[in-house]
């Protein structure tokens, strides 16, 4: 037995002991004994995705009988190289995440189903990549959507708006269920058989039809616009420990959905499905992000973060597609590697963002960035956390977003577009995307990291904030390591990856720098650090010596023109903080504001109180949906009129029923 | 050997510009007071004032955390990092950090960023506004720094910046073309919001409601703003050698032997003070615009870096 089909027979196992773990023991253990086991089951997924992801080809078969006339193929396990890099990334997250909820699962996510949700919705994720035909495929996606689904409404008594956002995520995950279904269908029908490795038929209009389907449905699972809308939901209202796996680990599953479908099951595609993909992906970037930007919501705006990196994402996978199209192999192979380092590197900080935003909400009992503030010295170690995962959303050196978003731009700098007007005009539109991406990344993780750790507190919950549990801070500990690791050795990172994807021509180079030929660019952290500290050691000498000759000094008051404005509520806030972006963004947010105006009694001249109130909604969901659900709404109300609870007007409806029937068969 | 020379060249680069400095700053104030009719403090006062400031004890206001001390050092480091990858003595670098513009501009974002929290670390409301004012700016002026790059990196084929400025040097008529004009335009432009001069920020202003940089590091004091005041001046030191070696790069040491690097020495100098005097005597004539005005600058030389692209491929 070959190490991959071991580690796959395994996974089920320890999927069994770890709902016995989360069903037999006494509340009190129930955590750490469930916990410690779905970390378990989360390692064995990191270990067979490696060995996948280096090589090694294992194949579970699973033989179904069903009394049935239908000739129904074998359910086959087999995770090639791309299944391997996404199943390494399920598995890691998903033990974080695990260890995380010792500590943090409380309450209703730490109850027996809780537990035993987390654990499907785990062996879910970790075999989504393992499918090697479309059944079992779709059989493992709809036990990770079940799971999710239960996982979210495990704060439904507590918080009424968690019932809401589970219908929201349960209408759209089911939406991007039926055009999965519909899009393989389709696809089986033209390659005539259901398993990935039947070459699909060569009719345009049918794989034109399913390559649409599929990517509608792994959008929408993905979180791409306009298909987002779950996303702002679920996220926010999800236990901590959950919103992290799905934000980092499940939408992932959407991306590979996405690959697995132009680089395995259709890969010589017309134009227009790069161009269609470049849209979807680029319209995320920026969509997500200036939502991000705006939200005072830790939490929401994390999740709206999630659809910008998915939206990166999907623009590396378009611009390789459409470089490969235009015969720039070589550098198509960067934009590939770029798309999975992406994947790899917003599995690691989105992690710990949550992780650290749910520590926060432990700690203070707040989502709002409105009311958090100085939470640095109270909680030093989730501050540090979120402070790397931060540096890692926002690209900069040195971490692994910024590793990812350089090859990125490295692929689209080196694409030759005197040979191909669409690719001159597409690639340089997606360098201002993704510059204008990560700028507003940057202003929103400074926001994001600065309005909640620095500065004074701006509400008691804030004040009174305290750390987090030990096993908190160890899972959220690891996924900063991650965030720094992954930067730090992009070389063998960037390799093995392009392996997955069969890029060829990535180097490892100097001190595990990333090395591209075809683009004659190296990067090499390492050294980059090294230079850095060559820099850095004249000034730290220099500060010493003034630091001992003249220490700090503590004073009072800080510079308020002259009067003393000591209140924390003269600080700003996230709101204030993002309010510049808001004005110069006017027409893509659409913002509601309401400013009202109190003057004192005795003259209209002296301004008493100033009532500001600002709501944002997001435009894509009030044009596209609310008209839809409105609708359907309607026809509810309408439909009901039929039914009157009258057993007359029932029993009339099945003699109509068989009348129609009657006439329909002797016809 | 080699690794010596370069590691010569990179030293002297960092020599130069902390020297250089001062001195660019001390050029541009006293043009502006000359022009204005003032006296003005003499060439070597920014030098002076650094000098005092850091051997003055700073002071941290109640409520004001630990990264007062630690983000000054950030940018420090980050600007002495930059004067070190950009090619403003010599275009020689080292292998295993080739001066990658992409690299520059994120290390560049580091600084940003520790000027970003130290203003909101201060727990004041000039902070965060200078703060939300100054990532507001860095966030909008990014498409227009990347997609300059890329204008300058299309005929050269790498976005390594020496190779940028040795292909100039190779071929002078390269440098009067469109597609690098125009790219020049737009990067000036950044270079200006970047660097908080005029029309975008006012450095010598006094009234806190207009300012942008002034207002982040409000409550630094001694040392930490002495360490802040010259960050911020390297960054313009760096950013306009950088300019005037795209634009003018003659005398820019190709080889790491003394006499080039003399010779670089002696012409970056050179260029950078005349192009430091040349901005603030454009500056005298120059109004701050509204801070809401800015993005439709910022458009602006947006539009212009994206025609360099465009022309680069439709034209040449």
């Amino acid at each position: 037995m070959s190490p991959v089909t071991a580690g796959l027979v395994a996974q089920p196992v320890l999927a069994v002991v770890a709902v016995l773990a989360a069903v037999l023991p006494r509340p009190r253990v129930r955590s750490v004994a469930a916990g410690t086991a779905a970390a378990a089951l989360g390692l064995s997924g990191v270990v067979t995705g490696l060995m996948a992801l280096l090589g090694d080809r294992g194949r579970l078969q699973i033989p179904v009988s069903l009394p049935v006339q239908l000739p129904l193929d074998p359910l086959v396990l087999a995770p090639d190289r791309l299944g391997g890099v996404f199943m390494v990334v399920a598995g890691g997250v998903g033990a974080l995440a695990a260890i995380y909820g010792i500590g943090y699962a409380h309450g209703p996510a730490a109850s027996r189903t809780g537990w035993t949700a987390f654990v499907v919705f785990l062996l879910g994720m970790q075999m989504v990549p393992a499918a090697a035909d479309s059944v079992s495929f779709l059989l493992a996606w709809e036990v990770m959507a079940v799971g999710s689904s239960v996982l979210l409404l495990a704060d439904h008594t507590a918080r009424p708006q968690v019932r809401s956002a589970a219908v929201w995520y349960a209408g759209m995950t089911h939406l991007s269920f039926v055009l999965l279904l519909a899009g393989f269908a389709v696809l089986a029908s033209s390659a005539g058989g259901t398993s990935f490795a039947d070459p699909a038929g060569t009719s345009s209009a049918a794989t034109s039809t399913a390559f649409v389907l599929l990517v509608l449905g792994f959008g929408t699972k993905a979180g791409l616009v306009p298909m987002h809308v779950w996303l702002p939901r679920a996220h926010p209202e999800a236990p901590s420990h959950v919103s992290a796996a799905m934000s980092a680990a499940m939408v992932k599953m959407g991306v590979y959905g996405v690959l697995l479908v132009v680089v395995r099951l259709l890969p010589a595609g017309p134009r227009w499905w790069a161009v269609l993909l470049l849209v979807l992906g680029a319209a995320s970037a920026l969509f997500g992000i200036l939502q991000a930007s705006v939200t005072s919501d830790l939490k929401r705006l994390l999740a709206y973060s999630t659809t910008e990196n998915v939206g990166l994402m999907v623009t590396a996978v378009a611009v390789a597609m459409l470089l490969r199209d235009a015969g720039q192999d070589q550098v198509a192979d960067i934009a590939w590697v770029a798309a999975l380092l992406l994947v790899v590197s917003h599995a690691a900080f989105k992690t710990s963002l949550f992780m650290g935003a749910g520590s926060v909400l432990h700690g203070t009992g707040e989502r709002d960035l409105d009311r958090m503030g100085g939470l640095g010295r109270a909680m030093p170690t989730t501050s540090a956390v979120f402070a790397v995962a931060a540096v890692g959303a926002a690209a900069l050196p040195v971490s692994s977003g910024f590793v990812a978003e350089w090859t990125l731009l490295q692929s689209l700098i080196h694409g030759d577009g005197q040979v191909d007007r669409l690719v001159a005009v597409a690639l340089p539109v997606t360098v201002a995307v993704v510059a204008l991406t990560a700028g507003l990344a940057l202003l929103t993780f400074v926001k994001a990291y600065g309005i909640a750790f620095l500065a004074r507190p701006r509400s008691d919950g804030a004040a009174n904030a305290h750390e987090a549990s030990v096993s908190m801070r160890a899972a959220m500990a690891a996924g900063a390591a991650g965030v720094i690791a992954l930067g730090l050795a992009p070389g063998p990172v960037a390799s093995a990856l392009g392996a997955a994807v069969g890029a060829e021509g990535i180097g490892t180079v100097g001190l595990l720098g990333l090395d591209l030929p075809a683009a004659d660019a190296l990067l090499d952290p390492v050294a980059l650090l090294l230079l850095a500290a060559a820099v850095a050691v004249p000034v730290g000498v220099v500060q010493a010596r003034l630091a001992r000759r003249r220490p700090r000094r503590d004073v009072d008051l800080a510079w308020g023109c002259g009067g003393v404005r000591l209140s924390p509520r003269m600080q700003y806030t996230a709101t204030s903080y993002a309010e510049p972006l808001v004005r110069v963004f006017d027409d893509a947010l659409q913002p509601s504001r309401d400013v009202t105006v109190g003057h004192a009694e005795e003259s209209r001249y002296l301004v008493q109180r100033v009532e500001f109130h600002q709501q944002l909604v997001d435009v894509v969901e009030e044009r596209a949906y609310t008209p839809v659900v409105a609708t359907l709404e309607r026809l509810g109300t309408i439909a009901r009129r039929i039914q009157n609870g009258s057993i007359h007007r029932y029993l009339a409806f099945s003699f109509g029923a068989l009348v129609v029937v009657l006439l329909a068969v002797t016809w | 050997m080699v690794t010596v020379e370069l590691g010569f060249i990179v030293a002297a680069q960092v020599a130069v510009a902390v020297l250089l400095t001062p001195v660019l700053v001390g050029v541009m104030r006293q043009v502006r007071a000359r022009m204005e009719g003032r006296v003005g403090a003499g060439v070597a006062q920014p030098w002076r004032d650094v000098r005092k400031l850091l051997r003055k004890e700073p002071m941290r206001a109640a409520g004001s955390g630990p990264l007062l001390s630690a983000t000054p050092l950030v940018l420090v480091v980050s600007s002495l990092l930059v004067c070190a990858l950009v090619p403003l003595v010599g275009t020689p670098t080292m292998r295993l950090v080739p001066d990658d513009l992409f690299v520059v501009v994120s290390v560049l974002l580091v600084g940003t960023v520790a000027l970003a929290l130290l203003g909101l670390e201060s727990g004041t409301a000039f902070g965060g506004m200078g703060s939300s004012r100054h990532m507001t700016i860095a966030g909008l002026v990014e498409p227009t720094v990347l997609v300059a790059v890329y204008a300058l990196s299309i005929p050269v084929g790498t976005s390594a910046l020496s190779a940028i400025v040795a292909a100039r040097i190779d071929d002078p008529a390269s440098v009067v073309s469109p597609v690098s004009l125009l790219a020049i335009v737009a990067l000036v432009l950044v270079v200006l919001a970047e660097t908080g001069r005029l029309p975008v920020d006012n450095p010598a202003t006094h009234l806190e409601l207009t300012m942008v940089h002034e207002a982040m590091v409000l409550e630094s004091a001694g040392r930490d703003l002495g360490w802040l005041e010259l960050g911020s001046w390297l960054r313009l030191t760096a950013l306009l050698g950088l300019v005037v070696n795209l634009l003018l790069p003659w005398g820019v040491a190709t080889e790491a032997t003394a006499f080039a690097v003399l010779v670089g020495t002696a012409a970056v100098t050179a260029k950078v003070l005349l192009a430091g005097a040349l901005v603030a005597a454009a500056e005298v004539f120059l109004a701050k615009v509204r801070l809401f005005r800015v993005p439709e600058l910022l458009a602006g030389s947006f539009v212009l870096a994206f025609l360099a692209v465009t022309a680069s491929y439709l034209v040449a």
